[in-house]
C-alpha cells in the first residue's frame, strides 16, 4: 500500500515538474471523457471506471498545483479558467454532435418504437439526399441570394459610418444593431404587416402599375409579395444584415485614410482608388460579413414559415418537421449532419485563409 | 477637366450617402411598424392590417395571460442562463488574453465553432442527447442549451473588450504587496467589468430572443418566442408588439445609458490625464 502511495506521489512529483503538461493533459482528459459519457461511447461498468479517471485526474491536478507552488499554479492557471467552459462545451455541444451522427444511422424497428436502434442505416442519408434535395438546394441559393444583397445594402452603409460618421459614428452602429433588441419573430412577422396583399407597398405598387414589371422579375407572384419566394429572401436579407454591416465597418475602419489619399495624389480617380485601394482592405470583413449571414440564412426556417408558401420551405423547415412532428429523428438527423458538414466545410476553407479573429 | 472629375466625385459621394441613409431606412421600416401596430384596433384576429388608432393595448398589455406568462419564463430563463454563461465564457476570456500557452489556437477554434454552426443543428442535436438520456425537457434543457452557445459568445465579446488590457497593473499591484487575488480583484476586475457587463447584456438579449435552439429542447414549457410562433397560426394580437416594444425601448435605454456612462468615464479618465500632464 505505502509503496504504491510512493509510487504515486513519484510519478506526481514528475509531473508536477511539468506543470502546463499536466494542466493540458488532465483539460483534454476530462473534455474526453464528458464526450464519452455524455454521448454514450461506454456504458455500465466502463462508464464508472471512465468516471473514476476522471476523478483521479482532478485529485492530481489538484495534488500538482498545491505540491508545485506558485510557478506551477501559474502554469496551471489558464487550463484552470478554461476547463469549466471548455466541458461544459463538451458535454452540450460535442457530444450532442456524436449522438446527431449516431442517430443519422439508426433505425426504428417497429412503427410505435420510440427509440430508433443503431444500424448503420445508410438508408437515412439517401433519403436526406433525393427526397429532401429541393430543400437544400433552396437553403443554399435564398440564403446565397440574401447575403449578396447585404453585401449590395451592407456595404454602402459600413462605408458612409466608417468614413463620414464623425462623432456620430458609435451612435449609427447602434441604430444598426437596434433590431437585434426586437423579437426575431416579430420582426419577421411585422413584414408581413409591410407586404401584405392589401398592404402599402402591394398597393403603391399598383398604383403606380408596376405590377408587371415585378410579376416578370418573379418578385411578385399573382398580384402578392407575401408568401413568395422573393419575401422569404428579403426576410433573411433583413434579419441578418446588421451582421454583414458590422464586420464590414470593422474592416474599413483600420484602414487609413491616407492611403486614400496617397492613391488620389498619384492621379487615380475617386473608383479606382475605391477598387484598388478600400476594397481590398475590406474583403476581410466582407468575407467575415458573408459568413455570419450565410449559415443562419442557410439553416433557418422561420422566414420560410412567415413569409413564405410550401413551394419555398428551406432545409431547415424539414428537418423541423421530420424532428418534432414526424418524429422521425434518423433522417431529421442526417439532414441536420449533411448540413453541419457542408457549412464546417465553408468555414474551414474560409479560417485556414483568414483565420479567426475577424468572426469574433 | 478638374472641375469634371470632381463633379463626378461628388455624385459618387452624394450615391453612397443616400445608399447608406436607405439602407438605415430599411432597417428601421420594420421597428416603426411593430411599434405603430401595437397602437392598432385589428377587426378579427390578426394584427396584420391597419384599422384604427387606439391606446387600449398599451393600457392592458398584459391582458394575454399566456403571452405574459411565456415573456416571464423567459426572463427567468435568461437571468439564470445569463449569470452561468458570463462566469463561464469570462474565465475563458480571461485565460485566452492573459496567457500565453500551448492549445490557445486550438481552444480558439473551438470557441468559434458553436458561433458557426447553423442553430438548427445546435438545437436538433442536443435534444437528440436529451431523448437518447430521456432527460425530461423543460425549464433545465432550455437552460443548458442557451449557456451553450452563450459560452462562446461571452468569451469572444469580452476577449475583444479587454484586448490591449495592461496586464502590468495587476504585477503593480503584487509588487505593493497585494496578494494576487486582491489585486484581480481590486485592480483587474473593476476595469474589465464594464466589457463583462456589455456582453453579459447582449447574451440576455440572445437568450429572450432565441427561438430555434429554444424549439427543439423546450417540451411543452413555452418561453416568449415560442408563443408568438405557435399562436401566429391562429392568432396574432397587439399585445405581442406592445410587449415587444416595452423590451425594445428598455434595451435601447439600457444601452444609451451604457454608452452614456462609458463616455463619461473616458471623459473624467482624459481630464485626469491632462490635469496631471
Amino acid at each position: 500500500m505505502t509503496s504504491v502511495v510512493s509510487a504515486g506521489r513519484k510519478w506526481g512529483e514528475s509531473l508536477s515538474s511539468r506543470p502546463e503538461n499536466v494542466g493540458l493533459g488532465v483539460m483534454l482528459g476530462l473534455g474526453l471523457g464528458a464526450v464519452a459519457l455524455a454521448a454514450q461511447w461506454v456504458k455500465g461498468p466502463s462508464a464508472l471506471l471512465v468516471a473514476v479517471a476522471m476523478l483521479a485526474m482532478a485529485i492530481g491536478l489538484i495534488y500538482t498545483a498545491f505540491a508545485g507552488g506558485l510557478e506551477a499554479r501559474k502554469s496551471l492557471a489558464p487550463y484552470g479558467l478554461l476547463k469549466p467552459g471548455i466541458i461544459w462545451l463538451c458535454l452540450f455541444f460535442l457530444a450532442p454532435l456524436w449522438s446527431m451522427v449516431v442517430m443519422s444511422l439508426s433505425s426504428k424497428a417497429g412503427r410505435f418504437d420510440f427509440f430508433p436502434d443503431f444500424t448503420w442505416n445508410f438508408e437515412n442519408y439517401r433519403i436526406a439526399l433525393t427526397k429532401f434535395r429541393p430543400q437544400f438546394i433552396r437553403s443554399f441559393s435564398y440564403a446565397g441570394i440574401a447575403t449578396l444583397l447585404t453585401v449590395v445594402i451592407g456595404y454602402p452603409l459600413a462605408y458612409f459610418i466608417a468614413f463620414r460618421g464623425g462623432k456620430y459614428r458609435n451612435i449609427l452602429l447602434g441604430l444598426v444593431v437596434v433590431p437585434f433588441f426586437t423579437s426575431y419573430l416579430i420582426r419577421t412577422l411585422a413584414w408581413n404587416n409591410i407586404l401584405a396583399d392589401e398592404g402599402p407597398v402591394v398597393s403603391l405598387i399598383n398604383t403606380l402599375h408596376l405590377s408587371g414589371i415585378f410579376e416578370s422579375l418573379d418578385i411578385m407572384q399573382n398580384g402578392k409579395l407575401m408568401n413568395t419566394p422573393a419575401a422569404v429572401i428579403g426576410g433573411l436579407t433583413y434579419n441578418f444584415l446588421p451582421f454583414m454591416v458590422l464586420p464590414i465597418y470593422v474592416s474599413l475602419e483600420k484602414i487609413d485614410v491616407r492611403l486614400v489619399d496617397a492613391a488620389m495624389d498619384l492621379y487615380s480617380s475617386a473608383s479606382q482608388a475605391f477598387r484598388k485601394v478600400v476594397l481590398p482592405l475590406s474583403l476581410p470583413g466582407l468575407f467575415a460579413g458573408g459568413l455570419l449571414v450565410f449559415i443562419p440564412a442557410a439553416g433557418d426556417f422561420v422566414n420560410a414559415q412567415f413569409l413564405g408558401n410550401p413551394q419555398t420551405t428551406m432545409i431547415g423547415n424539414s428537418i423541423q418537421d421530420q424532428f418534432l412532428r414526424q418524429l422521425n429523428y434518423p433522417v431529421a438527423s442526417a439532414m441536420s449532419f449533411v448540413l453541419m458538414i457542408i457549412i464546417t466545410i465553408i468555414v474551414l476553407i474560409y479560417t485556414k485563409f483568414m483565420g479567426t479573429e475577424d468572426l469574433a | 477637366m478638374s472641375t469634371a472629375f470632381s463633379k463626378r466625385q461628388k455624385a459618387g459621394q452624394r450615391l453612397v450617402n443616400v445608399a447608406a441613409g436607405a439602407a438605415l431606412l430599411y432597417i428601421f421600416v420594420p421597428i416603426f411598424v411593430i411599434v405603430l401596430f401595437s397602437f392598432n384596433e385589428p377587426k378579427g384576429k390578426y394584427n396584420i392590417k391597419w384599422q384604427n388608432f387606439t391606446l387600449d393595448n398599451w393600457a392592458h398589455p398584459f391582458v394575454e395571460k399566456e403571452l405574459t406568462s411565456a415573456l416571464w419564463v423567459s426572463l427567468r430563463i435568461a437571468l439564470i442562463a445569463t449569470l452561468v454563461s458570463t462566469v463561464l465564457g469570462t474565465l475563458i476570456a480571461l485565460s485566452l488574453s492573459r496567457y500565453k500557452f500551448k492549445a490557445s489556437g486550438a481552444v480558439n477554434l473551438f470557441l468559434i465553432l458553436p458561433l458557426t454552426a447553423p442553430e438548427i443543428v445546435l438545437g436538433s442535436s442536443l435534444a437528440t442527447l436529451f431523448l437518447n438520456r430521456s432527460v425530461d425537457f423543460g425549464y433545465v434543457t432550455i437552460i443548458i442549451a442557451h449557456v451553450m452557445f452563450q459560452i462562446s459568445f461571452v468569451a469572444v465579446t469580452v476577449r475583444a473588450r479587454i484586448r490591449g488590457f495592461d496586464w502590468t497593473l495587476e504585477q503593480a499591484a503584487q509588487d505593493l504587496g497585494a496578494t494576487p487575488s486582491r489585486a484581480f480583484w481590486k485592480v483587474t476586475f473593476p476595469l474589465i467589468l464594464p466589457g463583462i457587463m456589455a456582453a453579459a447584456l447582449l447574451s440576455f438579449a440572445l437568450s429572450v430572443d432565441d427561438f430555434i435552439i429554444t424549439f427543439f429542447n423546450a417540451g411543452s414549457l413555452v418561453t416568449f418566442p415560442l408563443q408568438i410562433f405557435g399562436a401566429s397560426r391562429v392568432k396574432i394580437s397587439p399585445q405581442i408588439n406592445v410587449l415587444a416594444s416595452m423590451l425594445l425601448f428598455t434595451s435601447v435605454a439600457l444601452m444609451a445609458g451604457a454608452m452614456v456612462l462609458t463616455r463619461r468615464r473616458e471623459h473624467r479618465h482624459s481630464s485626469v490625464a491632462r490635469k496631471k500632464s
